[in-house]
Formats: structure tokens, sequence, C-alpha cells
């Protein structure tokens, strides 16, 4: 369960998000609105790389302020939208194995193989990085993410980059996982697939339902 | 050069550890320091053609590896000429091919993990003048990881200068890459942050 509770966010002294309070405990949660209504703050909120001005936020009980942060950190994957910011190593398997460090070298090479097949990237394990496609790379970004099995997957755009085939393929490995997914995205057709819809403006949620109305009522707001 | 420069294979040379290839460079290299006649230069260079045709990493890889230093070699021979003779031009400049060579052939048959445990290993004596060696194996890591990132923002703003007919501006170069840069290591601290990595 998530529990942001009366959050509000300043950068400086611009107010991003104001008093936002909502509890998730949905499998898949999607986040919409316009640039710059908030989304990407909120979802930086969920495992602490921002941490709220006032206000608290909490995963499965413990606060991503303060000593429970860095587990929080470790229980809440994240993917950023831009795959060349989040591959840190220079090969497609040492990424990978990068998430893994502490365990011993057989198991980190046998969880590494594993997770670069089933991402159908075991052909590129010994390529550099930045020769894969931008697709590729974002299926690496969401492998080396996945492979510390995070609890909850965090999505900040994930396919804004991506051409057709590969949001699609994006989308299906999300939807596939057993882990809870909370999606930002401006792509509505993906949103309709979730469990529960937030909207955002101008840094508030102005709308939490099901994914039909909240599109129907984000399209209405654009339209205003 | 440097970068995702792996060639994965099986030979000798690939199998060797780390530790000891980069020590075996490190001796050579200094070797080559003493190599000051055409016939110790020759064998030298004689070693090193055998050692990549030892490893098999292929004629491509291994030009890939040293065409960077073509102007270089070009700017050291007309130097060496015009203050020496022809002979110094030569071996000088062949000593300097060769130590690149050897150091691009370590690189080109070790991963980037496995140099980096070496180089962590190699550090630990130095922990007690408080030098951290997984940090700087880390760092080395981005480092590496950053050159091709940067070489792709530096080639997009080119690209975009020229779409704007300002292809000799070197403000127009140089202003976008180091926001673009300092953009790019904000986002990478982030997602090594997100990757419980703090700091
Ligand atoms: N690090 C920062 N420093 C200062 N202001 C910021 C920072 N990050 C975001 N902002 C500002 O906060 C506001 C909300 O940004 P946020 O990135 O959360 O929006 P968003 O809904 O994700 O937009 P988009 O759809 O464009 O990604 C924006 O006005 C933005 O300019
Ligand atoms: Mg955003």
């Amino acid at each position: 369960m998530i529990e942001v509770d009366g959050v509000t966010h300043r950068y400086g002294d611009r107010t991003v998000l104001r008093s936002v309070s909502v509890t998730l405990t949905e499998q898949r949660v999607g986040v919409i609105g316009a640039n710059g209504s908030g989304k990407s703050t909120f979802a930086r909120l969920l495992n602490g790389l921002v941490l709220p001005t006032t206000g608290s936020v909490t995963v499965d009980g413990l606060s991503t302020r303060g000593r429970s942060g860095a587990e929080v950190r470790r229980s809440v994957g994240f993917v950023f939208t831009d795959p060349d910011a989040q591959i840190l190593m220079p090969t497609v398997a040492e990424d990978v194995a990068f998430g893994l460090r502490g365990l011993p070298p057989s198991s980190v090479a046998s969880r590494v193989a594993e997770a670069l097949s089933s991402f159908g990237l075991d052909g590129h394990a010994d390529h550099p990085a930045h020769l894969l496609s931008g697709g590729q790379k974002q299926l690496l970004a969401l492998c080396s993410v996945l492979v510390t099995e995070p609890k909850v997957l965090v999505c900040d755009e994930p396919t804004t980059l991506l051409d057709l085939r590969n949001t699609r393929r994006i989308l299906a490995l999300l939807a596939d996982l057993p882990q809870r997914v909370v999606l930002v995205t401006h792509d509505l057709d993906a949103v309709l697939a979730m469990d529960r819809v937030l909207v955002f403006d101008e840094g508030r949620i102005v709308f939490d339902g099901v994914p039909a109305a909240a599109v129907d009522f984000y399209v209405d707001l654009a339209s205003r | 050069m440097l970068t995702g420069a792996y060639v994965p294979g099986r030979s000798v040379v690939h199998r060797a550890p780390a530790g000891a290839k980069l020590a075996v460079l490190a001796v050579a290299c200094t070797a080559l320091v003493f190599a000051r006649t055409p016939l110790w230069v020759g064998v030298a260079g004689a070693v090193v053609v055998a050692l990549y045709v030892l490893a098999r990493v292929g004629r491509r890889a291994a030009w890939g590896q040293l065409r960077p230093l073509r102007w270089l070699v070009v700017v050291l021979m007309v130097i060496q000429v015009l203050v020496a003779d022809l002979p110094t031009a030569v071996t000088l400049t062949a000593r300097l091919v060769l130590a690149v060579a050897l150091a691009a052939l370590v690189t080109l048959t070790t991963r980037t993990t496995d140099l980096m445990a070496a180089l962590e290993r190699g550090l630990r004596p130095f922990r007690r003048l408080g030098v951290d060696p997984a940090r700087v194996s880390l760092l080395m890591s981005l480092a590496l990881r950053s050159v091709p990132v940067v070489a792709g923002i530096a080639g997009r703003i080119r690209e975009a200068r020229w779409a704007r007919g300002r292809e000799r501006s070197v403000r127009a170069f140089a202003v976008p890459l180091v926001v673009g840069v300092l953009r790019h290591a904000d986002a990478m601290g982030e997602a090594l942050q997100a990757r419980g990595l703090d700091d």
C-alpha cells in the first residue's frame, strides 16, 4: 500500500504539488495530466527520489524519509523516460549485474543470463549499451530494474521515446508483471488497461477513478 | 576509443586474468621506454602483432582502436623529423603507437567488470590513504559509460547548429554541450539513487 498524505511540494518558491493525499492499493495505477501538472514530481515522491516539502509518503508502512528511505528505494523500482540516462554501465550484461552488487558472482551471472533472456536481450550480453536501439535500451533499463525484484514499479513515461512496436512490447511486459505498477503516461490507450487512474492538473489530483471516466475528464479538461 | 571495445573470445589472451594483463601492460610500457634502437622497436612490434594474432580480435577492431591516433602520429613524425632525424622519429612514434596498441589489446580482450575488479584489488593497499577502491572503480565505469552519451549529445548539437545555419559558432556548441552534459550527470545521479546506490 502506498500512502501519500497531505503532500505539498515546492521547488524553491514554486509550488508544484498542493496538498495531495491518496492511498494506492491497486495493482495497476495510471497517472495522466498536462505538461507541468506535477506527474513526474508525484512519481519521484513514491520512491523517495523527491522528499515532500510538507506531508509524508509511506510504502508498505515505510516512510520515504529518514532511515527507512533506503529500504523504500530498494523496494520501489523506477524507470525513467530517457534510457540513455539510466543505463549506467558500459555493456548490457554489466548494467543488469549492477543492481546485484554484493551477491556471489556465480549467482549474479545466472540471474543476469535469465533476466536478459526473458527480455530477448540474450544475444546482446557483451554488446556496448550505446549500440542498442532506443527500444532495446528501454528494455534493458526495465530489465536492469526488475532484476532487483522490486515490490512496486514506478514508470515515468517509459514509452514516450519509442515507436509503436516497442511501446506495445514494453506495455505488454508491464501488464504481465506480478509487481504493482504506477504508470505515468501521455498514452491514453495505455491507461485504459489500468485499475485506477489519477488525473493531475496544476499540482492537484482533479480526478480519481476508473480509466474510461478519467480519460473523458482529462480530454474535457484539455479542450476547455 | 576505449568504450565498449570488448570483443568476446576464448583466446589465451582473453582468458588471462585481468590483473595479470594490467601488470604485464605496466611492465611492457616501461620496457618500451628503454627500447631505443630500431632493432628493439622492431622486436617489440613483432611481439605486439603476435599478441594481436593470438587474441584473434580481428583487424577491424584493432584498427578501430588505433585510428584515433593517426593525426597525432603524423604530427609527431613531422616534428621529430624536423628537430632530429628520420630513424629517431620512427622509433619514437612507433613506441608510442605500440604502447597504445598494447593498452587497447587489454581493453579489447577484457570485460570492463573484470578490469574494474582488478583495479579495485590493486587499489586496496591505498585504502589506508583514504582511497575507496570500490568507489574509484564505479567512477571509472560511469565515466566509460558516459563517453558515448556525451559524444551523442555533441553530435545532436552539431546537427541542430547545422540545421539553423550556425555551423561555425563556438558558443552555439559549447553552451548547449555544457548544459547537456550537466543534465546527463544529474539524470545519472538520479538513476544511481533509484537503483539503491546512495552517496
Ligand atoms: N528540479 C526542478 N526544479 C525546479 N522546478 C522543477 C523541477 N522539476 C520540475 N519542476 C517544475 O515543477 C512543475 C511540475 O513538473 P513535473 O515534471 O512534475 O511535471 P509533469 O506533469 O511531469 O510534466 P510533463 O508531462 O511535461 O513531464 C513544472 O512547472 C516544472 O517546471
Ligand atoms: Mg514528467
